[in-house]
């Protein structure tokens, strides 16, 4: 690849403790991100729970090429651009579905849900020109872990579980919220901001700004709710930096690992008629290890390079251009599991979530505030120092600091400046 | 059409199927339901929030729903689902000085029309009007346009006409739904 002559030298504009400015605002940057990151990368798509019954299929991203991911006869997942193979038209235009394939809506050429081309109207003028085996939709590389289903247009990727390595031990914790039900899909918030997507990629891992941009939100809470995240003055809310690009911080200690329980914890009042329902069917400690999960996990864990789980939501981040980015937040709920369980954990999601919840709409101030910002000062770096200083590795080597420091900034952006400047 | 066709009820919700409801201008409740809900408008727009809570009947929803076909907002994921103490909560937000986009929230103008009455029920007292909302917004140099139907069921019982539902379908909820400090 030839590095047109306005990008400056990638290397120097990552610096241990501060990256450029310029990340936020360059539009060849942007261009160089979705080459080598974006495109060749593990990406992600979906949740299985989103394409749980064969034929079905839901339309994403990966960078800024649109895709389908769906669930073909033998039950096998398979990501395919959206892209006919005649003319180019998008062969699906809805956001998801279940079906037997997907038709081109301009020649009518028919794709299976494993994008194999089956049909060609009128082939007579195909005789000796096209086979039908040489033109399938282009599928991508896809690989699962816990449910989780990531996507690469690149053939050459490593498996998904070395690139996903230390996080794996998160997202298996992570998990766990479903109390011994698998997790799903309760729905989505959608919502964009006017700003660059390395601005939402930090801030899943910022604890830092948390009691400040979302005052609003502590206030509207009980007390329980508010304490539980009383993350500023907790020596046990740290953050661990998790290799490629990856970070995770705890913001609630006692809550990393849903299935160990001191019993010391009381359950919130908030709650009660939550327990009230479920002990009518349920022994106490079953009640208990599922109230105990209704926030999500005790922690936001952010994969490199599109995807967080965040305490009880799937954070997703789409590029839109150099200076806008389209985020989603992910409902989860217990599949299978008890109708009031998964309606509460809709109405906290709703509490904070998406453009009217109150906490996402100042996120989106704060970020757009940044992304303004940042160019009345094309010379004055973005600092990610905070915490450099009492950064620690802890038993298995991982940078680890507390939980409001920049730690997981700092691996994103290593991260950055590694796929940037890798140019074999 | 008369009102026996309009007040059909789906599993007990009022019907959000579209109707093709003359305003009846002889109802004095129709014409108090449409005052209400112009200056409804006026109060939001105006960012009064604390004097538009008067305008809800006790136990009154609000619903910004993401599915446009949805009835089931208990069970479903919506963009705003609120009771009595989530609005007034959301009132407390909006003017308490803590969050950072209500402070810079867009400023808006907001259009209602197309009025119909989508149902009458002479037992409950009650009226459900449909009508159209178009919101123009302006926040930092930049103007947007947000479009919705709106269903306001209207309650007559007490001191005058409360507010006991009111649903927010925009056209767009489940596309990117940009967030600008307001409410619809």
């Amino acid at each position: 690849m030839t590095v047109s002559p306005e990008v400056p030298d990638i290397a120097a504009l990552v610096e241990d403790d501060r990256v450029a400015g310029t990340l936020y605002t360059g539009p060849e940057l942007f261009e160089l991100e979705m080459d080598r990151i974006f495109h060749r990368t593990w990406v992600w798509v979906a949740h299985e729970s989103e394409i749980a019954k064969a034929g079905d299929f839901k339309t994403a991203w990966v960078g800024r090429r649109p895709v389908i991911v769906s669930r073909d006869r033998r039950g096998g997942i398979n990501v395919l651009l959206n892209r006919c193979r005649h003319r180019g038209a998008s062969v699906c235009d809805v956001p998801k579905g279940n079906g037997n394939g997907f038709t081109c809506p301009y020649h009518a050429w028919s794709y299976a849900l494993d994008g194999t081309l089956r049909g060609i109207p009128y082939p007579e003028g195909y005789e000796n020109v096209t086979e039908k085996k040489d033109l399938p939709l282009q599928r991508l590389k896809v690989g699962t872990y816990a449910g989780m289903i990531f996507a690469s247009f690149n053939d050459e990727i490593e498996p998904l579980e070395d690139f996903l390595g230390g996080a794996r031990l998160w997202i298996d914790r992570f998990m766990k919220q479903g109390a011994g039900f698998p997790i799903k899909v309760q729905g989505e918030h959608k919502f964009r901001f006017q700003g660059n997507w390395k601005i939402q990629l930090e801030n899943t891992t910022d604890w830092y700004h948390f009691p400040i941009v979302h005052r609003s939100w502590m206030s509207s809470v009980d007390a329980e709710t508010a304490s539980m995240l009383s993350i500023m003055t907790d020596e046990s809310a740290v953050t661990h930096a998790l290799g490629n690009g990856h970070s995770v911080s705890v913001s609630v200690a006692e809550h990393v690992d849903l299935d160990v329980d001191d019993g010391s914890e009381k359950l919130q009042d908030r709650f009660s008629h939550v327990i009230e329902e479920l002990s009518k069917d349920l022994p106490p400690e079953r009640v208990r290890r599922i109230v105990r999960s209704l926030h999500g996990a005790g922690f936001n864990l952010n994969l490199f390079p599109n995807v967080a789980m965040s305490m009880s939501f799937f954070r997703v981040l789409r590029p839109i251009s150099v200076a806008e980015t389209e985020i989603r937040h992910v409902a989860l709920g217990l599949d299978g599991g008890p109708e009031i369980v998964n309606r509460e954990r809709l109405r906290i999601h709703e509490h904070f979530q998406g453009p009217f919840g109150f906490g996402s709409p100042d996120d989106a101030e704060a970020w757009n505030r940044v992304q303004r910002g940042v160019t009345g000062g094309a010379d004055m770096p973005i600092l990610v120092n905070r915490g450099l200083g009492r950064e620690k590795p802890n038993d298995l080597g991982q940078p680890t600091s507390h939980a409001t420091d920049e730690t997981g900034m700092r691996e994103a952006y290593a991260m950055w400046k590694r796929m940037m400047t890798d140019v074999k | 059409m008369s009102s026996d066709v309009l007040s059909t009820t789906v599993g007990g919700v009022l019907s959000t199927a579209v109707v093709d409801a003359e305003l009846p201008l002889d109802d004095p409740r129709a014409l108090a339901a449409l005052s209400l809900i112009w200056r409804e408008a006026r109060l939001l727009d105006a960012k009064r929030y604390e004097e538009w809570d008067t305008l809800w009947a006790e136990g009154g929803e609000y619903v910004v729903p993401i599915d446009p076909e949805t009835t089931d907002f208990a069970g479903s994921l919506n963009l705003m689902y609120d009771n009595d103490r989530m609005r007034r909560m959301r009132i407390e937000r909006l003017t308490g000085g803590l969050s950072i986009s209500a402070t810079a929230a867009a400023r808006t103008v907001r259009s209602v029309s197309r009025f119909t009455v989508a149902a009458r029920d002479e037992s409950e007292d009650s009226i459900e009007i449909c009508s159209a909302q178009v919101v123009v917004g302006y926040k930092r140099g930049e103007t947007f346009v947000l479009a919705a139907d709106l269903t306001h069921r209207i309650a007559f019982a007490g001191d005058g006409p409360r507010i006991v539902r009111k649903i927010v379908r925009l056209i767009n909820s489940e596309d990117a739904v940009t967030a600008s400090g307001f409410l619809l």
